[in-house]
């Protein structure tokens, strides 16, 4: 029995290319906020519609073919099977694709259903149910075929991550189509508002935490060849987080017309998320704990302690932002969304590429990528343009917020919105260059991928025979 | 309020999911003993893909505390603030009340400040320079989005620092337009003219401002002129600030003085909007930007 590498590998340049091409979307909105005529009035091209394009390539694009391309060869590997079908695999790859593809063709067309995340129109959706059914069956098939009887925990945050987004997909994207492009929400008025962010909240939850967190389980400890620290904190870690992030969706709905108590739930919840999700970083951290020598020579390994540090860094920001009088300064402004890209970039990015790194040469056979100074300089480009990007949107929102609620012994605002807009330009294009920085790093990725895998036939690789006492599973 | 079965399940899903937590924290003392699994290695005893294996540490002491603190600050959050369904909480904190008592503490902040101007007649208002000072931070606020910081407008925005006005410049006319609102209709009077009759319509009405262009079409406009839109705009198209109607003798436009745009209003029509602002804004504050505006053209 062989392992079905293709479709890992298929994932993996999806991943790597859909990468550059969010990230340069990214880029681009970036720099229209700085210099708005950057739109060259062209409809396709203006903020609102590449804006959804952008956070739809990065997420679902570039985290989505990362999360479901690793976890196919994760699955296999710690099952010590061959995924169940070659047929089903084959269709999860082009089935994601053309969701991508239909994103990439809508979005600028200005289709949308107007919810964060979840702009795309029912036809779409539909889609990608279909799709995510295929991957489920495909991923939890393979667990039942398994050849040992325990399964790793790096599939149990796969598995939350699988079966929380078809659930939060389906109740979000409920909705009544009046065309082909159009449709309306079941829902309306703060309930609409609140099922939207227990989808949004959870969006980041489960794909952007759980599913990342499943990655680092099994990729840390392979890279660092190391034991994994705390078998019980995973547990402790796992049951916690996913009980827990589902309540914390109402924080972003602080002070609006959701009911108070509501609130306060998402507030209290959000605080009690701090400790499940460190529990993630000390034991990514403390896997790494007895290589810490490697990571002078081996940059694949920085990508992970500086992605586990970032999450670290973020889920305690966020527990913060929740509270309510720290919500008062920092909502509506840039300091969310510098919030956002230290977990998107610091965190999902980072481990995205250091997994990639780890995983690509073992495609073939090998354990190194083609050349290690060319990860080296793409670990200092995202670095680097991780923390322009973040302190820039730090001071950048807390000066906003600090405008916005200075008001004049007449009652008066102080300052007009748009002179916080002239007063934010210097921080957008700090901003736009961290992003760029963050983007070139993928180019060198694009390359070493080429010069690694590029002309090389893949041999397939023999499933290893399960330790002994899997036997009796 | 939540009906009394959502009420119930509200607190037992809540309490339940925290209550959870603590547990499974007290529980995992008892996973500890699956350390003898691994015969001695310190692991589980479980092996993966060749090489993947796992220690079995305690957790970390100090993360342990925090969790315990957290749980701890959620029950301590929930009975101050409320949370727990109907059950508000002992500091009677609400959003809505949180919003009255700084307005409260606001407005009599600022009583002061506004009782000086409620003292003063319109006249000295708009001449007052901390008056003005005040009413163009209000200006600020809520009006230059549509007539510019600048209060010269932009198109279709009408222009507040020249001495053109479409319903006059008295106070109270200025009062009136900033507190109901004004509904400026320009309807389509020429259904029944051809092309040729429309063109003919536009050059007379750019001849009223002076225009040097093509004296038989403007004569043959004229006509037109003085059946459909003589009613508002005037016989010599001096305009009805009584109708908002616009004065077409100045070069002075709202929607445009170029044919191509004449053309598009007489045929088209047009609906401006200034909209009512005597719900967003307190009478004292409406006087204000009044007298601010007509600063402006004085």
């Amino acid at each position: 029995m062989t392992y079905n590498d293709k479709v890992v590998r298929q994932f993996v340049i999806a991943t790597v290319i859909w990468g550059i091409v969010g990230m340069l979307v990214g880029v681009l909105i970036a720099a229209q906020l700085w210099l708005p005529q950057l739109n060259f009035d062209i409809p396709w091209l203006t903020y609102g519609r590449l804006r959804p394009l952008h956070t739809n390539a990065v997420i679902f694009a570039f985290g989505g073919s990362g999360l479901i391309g690793t976890s196919l060869y994760v699955v296999q590997r710690t099952c010590h099977v061959r995924l169940i079908s070659d047929k089903l695999a084959s269709s999860v790859f082009w089935g994601w694709q053309a969701v991508i593809v239909a994103a990439a063709v809508t979005l600028p067309m200005g289709w949308t259903q107007g919810k964060e995340y979840a702009e795309l129109e029912w036809p779409i959706d539909i889609l990608i149910t279909l799709v995510w059914v295929a991957y489920a069956v495909l991923f939890f098939g393979t667990i039942v075929k398994r050849r040992v009887s325990h399964i790793y925990v790096a599939n149990w945050f796969y598995g939350a991550f699988i079966l929380t987004i078809a659930l939060l997909h389906i109740v979000n994207n409920l909705s009544l189509p009046v065309a082909i492009d159009k449709s309306y929400p079941i829902y309306s008025g703060a309930v609409d508002a609140m099922v939207q962010w227990w989808y949004g909240h959870n969006a980041v939850g489960f794909f952007l935490t759980a599913g990342f967190l499943g990655m680092m389980y099994y990729f840390v400890p392979k890279q660092a060849e190391g034991p994994v620290y705390s078998y019980r904190l995973s547990i402790v870690h796992f049951w916690a987080l996913i009980a827990i992030y589902m309540w914390a969706g109402p924080h972003h709905l602080h002070y609006t017309a959701l009911p108070n108590w509501l609130q306060s739930i998402g507030m209290v919840f959000s605080l009690i998320l701090l400790a499940p999700s460190w529990g993630g970083m000390i034991n990514g951290i403390m896997t790494l704990s007895g290589a810490w020598h490697k990571l002078r020579t081996d940059p694949v390994l920085k990508f992970m302690i500086v992605a586990l540090s970032f999450y670290g860094m973020s889920t305690f920001e966020g527990p913060m932002m929740s509270i309510k009088t720290v919500n008062a300064l920092s909502h509506y402004t840039d300091w969310t969304v510098g919030h956002v890209h230290s977990g998107a970039l610091g965190w999902v990015a980072m481990m995205t590429i250091g997994s990639l790194y780890c995983l690509i040469p073992r495609l073939i056979g090998e354990k190194k990528m083609y050349s290690i100074k060319a990860i080296d300089i793409h670990f200092w480009t995202s670095t680097i343009g991780v923390v322009m990007y973040i302190t820039s949107m730090w001071v950048a929102g807390v000066m906003q917020g600090l405008m916005w609620r200075a008001f004049n012994e007449d009652g008066t605002l102080t300052y007009s919105f748009i002179e916080s807009l002239v007063a934010t330009n210097p921080y957008y294009i700090v901003r736009l260059l961290g992003g760029l920085l963050f983007l070139s790093g993928m180019f060198f990725m694009a390359w070493n991928t080429w010069k690694t895998l590029g002309s090389k036939e893949m041999t397939p690789i023999p499933a290893s025979e399960p330790a002994d006492w899997g036997e009796h599973a | 309020m939540l009906t009394s079965f959502w009420h119930w399940y509200v607190i037992i899903i809540t309490v339940a999911t925290i209550l959870a937590c603590f547990w499974l924290l007290r529980w995992t003392k008892g996973v500890s003993n699956r350390d003898e699994e691994g015969g001695g290695t310190g692991t589980t005893g479980h092996v993966w893909d060749e090489d993947l294996v796992e220690l079995n540490n305690p957790l970390p002491r100090w993360w342990l505390q925090l969790f315990y603190i957290t749980i701890a600050f959620a029950f301590i959050y929930l009975a101050l603030f409320g949370g727990l369904g109907n059950i508000g909480g002992v500091l009677g904190w609400t959003q809505e009340g949180q919003y009255e008592t700084e307005m409260k503490t606001a407005s009599e902040a600022q009583e002061a400040i506004f009782a000086r101007y409620r003292q003063m007649d319109n006249e000295s208002l708009i001449t007052d320079a901390d008056a003005n000072a005040t009413g163009q931070r209000l200006f600020a606020n809520s009006c230059a989005m549509c007539h510019g910081s600048d209060a010269r407008g932009a198109r279709s925005f009408p222009n507040l620092t020249d001495s053109d006005w479409l319903y006059g410049d008295g106070f109270d006319t200025v009062m009136q337009t900033i507190s109901n609102g004004r509904a400026g209709v320009m309807p389509v009077m020429v259904a029944g003219l051809d092309d040729s009759a429309i063109a003919e319509l536009v050059v007379y009405v750019q001849s009223l401002s002076g225009s040097q262009i093509n004296a038989d079409m403007a004569a043959k406009g004229k006509k037109n002129f003085d059946i459909l839109c003589v009613a508002c705009h005037g016989a010599d198209g001096s305009g009805n600030q009584a109708l908002g109607a616009p004065r077409l003798n100045d070069d002075i436009w709202l929607y445009g003085g170029e044919p191509e745009t004449i053309t598009k209003t007489i045929t088209e029509g047009r609906n401006g909007n200034m909209p009512a602002h005597k719900d967003l804004l307190s009478e004292d504050r409406r006087r204000l930007i009044a007298a601010y505006v007509l600063s402006l053209s004085k």
